[in-house]
């Protein structure tokens, strides 16, 4: 293996949970305040996974007092503490860009009853 | 400037800082170097040290090469940097730089040869915008004008022309060494530098003060 490499792994979370494009997905962030730091959830559906490796990242969408709010996230970054799956949507997208474009009753995805490796 | 060495660009990646930013770094694997003569001001006018990186077969080089190289006892090299120091009395022929030479934090000036993009036109040696593709333009990627006319009947020095473009030796100051591992022999600097990978490049600290 080529050192860029190693210094690559050495970096990458191991206890990632499986999660995909439509899984709403709870992301606990560490937001550093001066010299206190906290931890503050962001609960929204994934859009999507861009990128691999070391570089991986993945949108999380929300609707926050009737306004869409999206992040990205680094996934190796150190500042995220923890990512919880909440429900596992069924869709037949990799990207859900058309959510954006979705309000209320129309931007509902219908849950996953199939989990893989279960 | 009083330390440096000679390395080879591995190639560039990302790590993270404590708070979560992504910095882009450069990974280059710098030395081992071994100091293979001082030069003094009392001899040659001037102070420096030479040094040589990569190891080369003593079959493949040429008796001036082995002969040189035989003071330091570390073999023959395959590459050859002078530096110039204030002060040559920290190190003996013979010494080894190693990346531990730096450390965090200090800022260093890192000379390459970058990459060569052969004989290249105005718009992408001296960003030039260009006429329009069409529309019944027949002005596509030329110069345009380089002058006048009879005043000054010449061209004035200096003007941007299409010709050779990189390939040639450029150094980028005041990188910031973001981590060093010495074990492996690595520097890790904060931006890009010259060259492709795999190229050879001279890590030195930097001439410009901290701010």
């Amino acid at each position: 293996m080529n050192k860029i490499d190693m210094i690559e792994m050495a970096q990458m979370k191991k206890n990632i949970p499986v999660f995909v494009p439509g899984d709403t997905i709870k992301v606990q962030v560490k937001i550093v305040e001066g010299d206190k730091s906290r931890i503050q959830a962001f609960q929204g559906v994934c859009l999507g996974r861009q990128n691999g490796g070391i570089r991986e990242s993945f949108t999380v969408r929300k609707i926050s007092n009737g306004v869409g709010v999206e992040r990205v996230f680094p996934l190796h970054s150190p500042s995220i503490e923890a990512i919880e799956v909440v429900t596992r949507g069924q869709v037949r997208r990799a990207k859900l860009y058309y959510l954006r474009k979705l309000r209320g009753k129309a931007s509902r995805i219908k849950e996953r009853k199939y989990v893989a490796g279960q | 400037m009083n330390k440096g060495l000679i390395g080879k660009k591995l190639g560039m990646t990302q790590i993270f800082a404590e708070d979560g930013r992504r910095i882009a770094v450069t990974v280059v694997e710098a030395g081992p170097c071994v100091v293979l003569q001082k030069k003094t001001v009392e001899k040659d006018g001037y102070s420096a040290i030479q040094v040589g990186y990569g190891a080369k077969e003593a079959s493949k080089a040429n008796a001036a090469q082995v002969g040189h190289c035989k003071g330091a006892g570390a073999g023959v090299f395959t590459h050859y940097r002078e530096l110039r120091m204030d002060n040559t009395e920290a190190y003996n022929v013979g010494d080894v730089i190693e990346a531990g030479v730096f450390a965090e934090g200090d800022l260093v000036d890192v000379t390459g040869t970058s990459i060569g993009k052969g004989f290249a036109g105005v718009i992408k040696r001296w960003g030039f915008k260009g006429g329009r593709s069409s529309h019944g333009s027949r002005f596509h990627r030329a110069p345009g004008s380089i002058g006048c006319s009879a005043t000054p009947s010449r061209v004035f020095k200096n003007k941007k022309m299409p010709g050779q473009l990189g390939n040639e030796k450029v150094t980028v100051q005041r990188l910031k060494v973001v981590r060093v591992d010495a074990a492996d022999n690595l520097i890790l600097l904060g931006g890009a530098i010259p060259g492709s990978a795999n190229g050879v490049v001279l890590i030195k600290d930097s001439v410009k003060a901290k701010r």
